[in-house]
């Protein structure tokens, strides 16, 4: 039987830095095997409620659930992936492709314990399906923007995630790389039943394969299929009333 | 006069004599612990947390000349309480946390020298600022070898953990690796490597030791493992070959041994300014005609 739990849930969860009100109860759910993208106009909270959904941030009201229970309390944290912006890695790291990916498959092998042979087999699996396999001696800092961004996601990948998040992912990142990165999102879902939240505001490279959209500006403004917000007037496509002018217009 | 008492052989020169062999010794372990924690804080963008640390255990000598305590276990104390607060702050991205830690470090070094005048043996703060390898008792060295012990198995159980944490520590503590708590052991353990190599290079000296070796190795390392095992190296070869030339020409043994390092350091840089203009020169040749 499919198990019907939410992989995420935030409850009417409202954040204030100071006297600025930069969450405003946010309510949404994205399903188990869901592929979601939250999206919105620059300083439209986004990036305060990833961090309020991972756990990173507790929220000033509201709750937020993974998997049913509150992040703190989740004691298997390796269901969760998370998908940084690329600049966040130090640019000077000596690491390989490998080491990287490697350091992703810690919390499902246990910090502490050494690798085994099933470890070994998950990390190939997600260097492959992101196609780095022919990469995977090379150090991080010779690679490409887009190839960082998918060591990245193989990184996430190794833990055999149930939920997959991804920051701005694709941000300044070419046609090719792009199409790579939603192959390996798409193979994610199809092959793993995972979830995935995209938080974009560039969202033409996944357009045809998302299930559900949240647009975000303080509060949820829309919550529906992509072909609810298309009978809105805005689609994902490129012409001139696509999705980034419309956020534009409402930033 | 001989070598270490048990010792089954002689020991060639310069390390023919009691108190190189135990110089040889401490120098090892701690050439070899001080980049393995190096390795980290350079990649945390902390690469002088051990000079400031360094400043605060003279706070600890200091006291200990005054009070009479031991110097090690004293400067140690010290040394561990100022890296927490460190990290504490470090932690909550305190907006004022540069000048939190200056006020540490300097009031640290100032303490100890205050402290050290009100004991009336101010001269005796002279070893533990520049080192003074060359008169370390047996039982400093058994002290320096329980300490670098303790950090190489402590790095062997949670390096890899460490590395997650240093690679991103958001993307860690989502996925259950306990960052915080390995950012504190981090911390303590840059305190006591301080503390270690304190009568070794001296408190002035000992950042250099954490942070020559290794970015000696990463010039030339093709991956983090090779960075880490390179820099212990460059460590132990820059210990043991600052005392060669310390014995040989009379030096002060704690600038020799990172005066090595420097030296290596710059040769590295070469091979690796040479390496890469190899490669251009191989891509250009191979590039489309």
């Amino acid at each position: 039987m499919l198990n019907k739990e939410p992989a995420l849930a935030a409850h009417l969860v409202s954040f204030r830095y100071g006297h600025d009100q930069v969450l405003d109860d946010v309510s949404f759910s994205v399903g188990a095997g869901e592929f979601a993208a939250l999206t919105g106009p620059n300083g439209s909270g986004k990036s305060t409620l990833l961090r309020v959904l991972l756990g990173l941030l507790a929220p000033t009201s509201g709750d937020v659930e993974l998997f049913g229970v509150a992040p703190a309390k989740l004691r298997e944290r390796w269901r969760v992936g998370y998908v940084p912006q690329r600049l966040r890695i130090a640019s000077d790291l000596p690491a390989t492709v490998l080491e990287v990916v490697r350091s992703g498959r810690l919390a499902k092998q246990g910090w502490w314990r050494r690798s085994r042979a099933v470890d070994r087999e998950a990390v190939d699996h997600a260097i492959e399906s992101v196609q780095l396999t022919d990469l995977r001696a090379r150090k991080l800092t010779e690679l490409s923007g887009g190839q960082q961004q998918r060591v990245l996601i193989a990184k996430a990948l190794a833990s055999e995630p149930e939920l997959l998040v991804l920051d701005e992912p694709i941000a300044g990142v070419d046609i090719e790389a792009q199409r790579l990165f939603r192959d390996s999102l798409v193979h994610l879902r199809n092959e793993h039943g995972a979830a995935v939240l995209l938080v974009s505001h560039e969202l033409g490279a996944v357009a045809d394969d998302l299930d559900h959209m949240i647009v975000l500006k303080r509060r949820v403004l829309f919550d529906g299929s992509p072909a609810e917000l298309a009978g809105t007037g805005v689609s994902l496509g490129v012409h001139h009333d696509d999705l980034p002018l419309w956020l534009e217009e409402l930033g | 006069m001989g070598g270490l008492p048990g010792m089954p052989w002689d020991f060639p020169w310069p390390f023919d004599r009691t108190y190189m062999q135990l110089a040889l010794l401490a120098g090892i372990v701690v050439g070899a612990t001080a980049p393995l924690i190096g390795v980290f804080i350079v990649q945390k963008g902390m690469s002088l947390v051990g000079d400031g640390l360094g400043h605060v255990a003279v706070a600890g000598i200091g006291a200990a000349l005054l009070f009479g305590t031991s110097p090690t276990w004293t400067a140690m104390a010290f040394a561990i309480v100022a890296a927490l607060v460190i990290e504490w702050l470090r932690a909550r991205g305190s907006a004022t946390g540069d000048l939190a830690l200056a006020l540490v470090f300097y009031g640290g070094i100032a303490a100890g020298v205050v402290l050290a005048s009100r004991s009336g043996t101010n001269t005796n703060l002279q070893p533990y600022l520049f080192g003074s390898i060359l008169t370390a008792t047996a039982n400093d060295v058994w002290t320096v070898l329980a300490l670098g012990a303790v950090i190489i198995v402590v790095i062997a159980f949670i390096g890899r953990a460490l590395l997650a944490v240093v690679l991103d520590e958001d993307a860690a503590r989502v996925s259950g690796i306990p960052a915080g708590v390995l950012n504190t052991v981090l911390a303590v353990l840059t305190a006591v490597t301080v503390v270690a190599a304190m009568r070794i290079v001296g408190v002035l000296l000992v950042a250099a030791l954490m942070v020559l070796p290794v970015a000696t190795s990463r010039l030339l390392a093709p991956s983090f493992r090779a960075t880490l095992f390179g820099a212990v190296a460059v460590g132990i070869a820059s210990a043991v070959l600052g005392l060669v030339a310390a014995r040989q020409w009379a030096l002060a043994a704690g600038g020799a041994i990172v005066l090595v390092a420097a030296v290596l350091f710059a040769v590295a840089a070469v091979v690796s300014g040479l390496r890469r203009a190899g490669a251009q020169a191989g891509s250009l040749l191979s590039g489309p005609h």
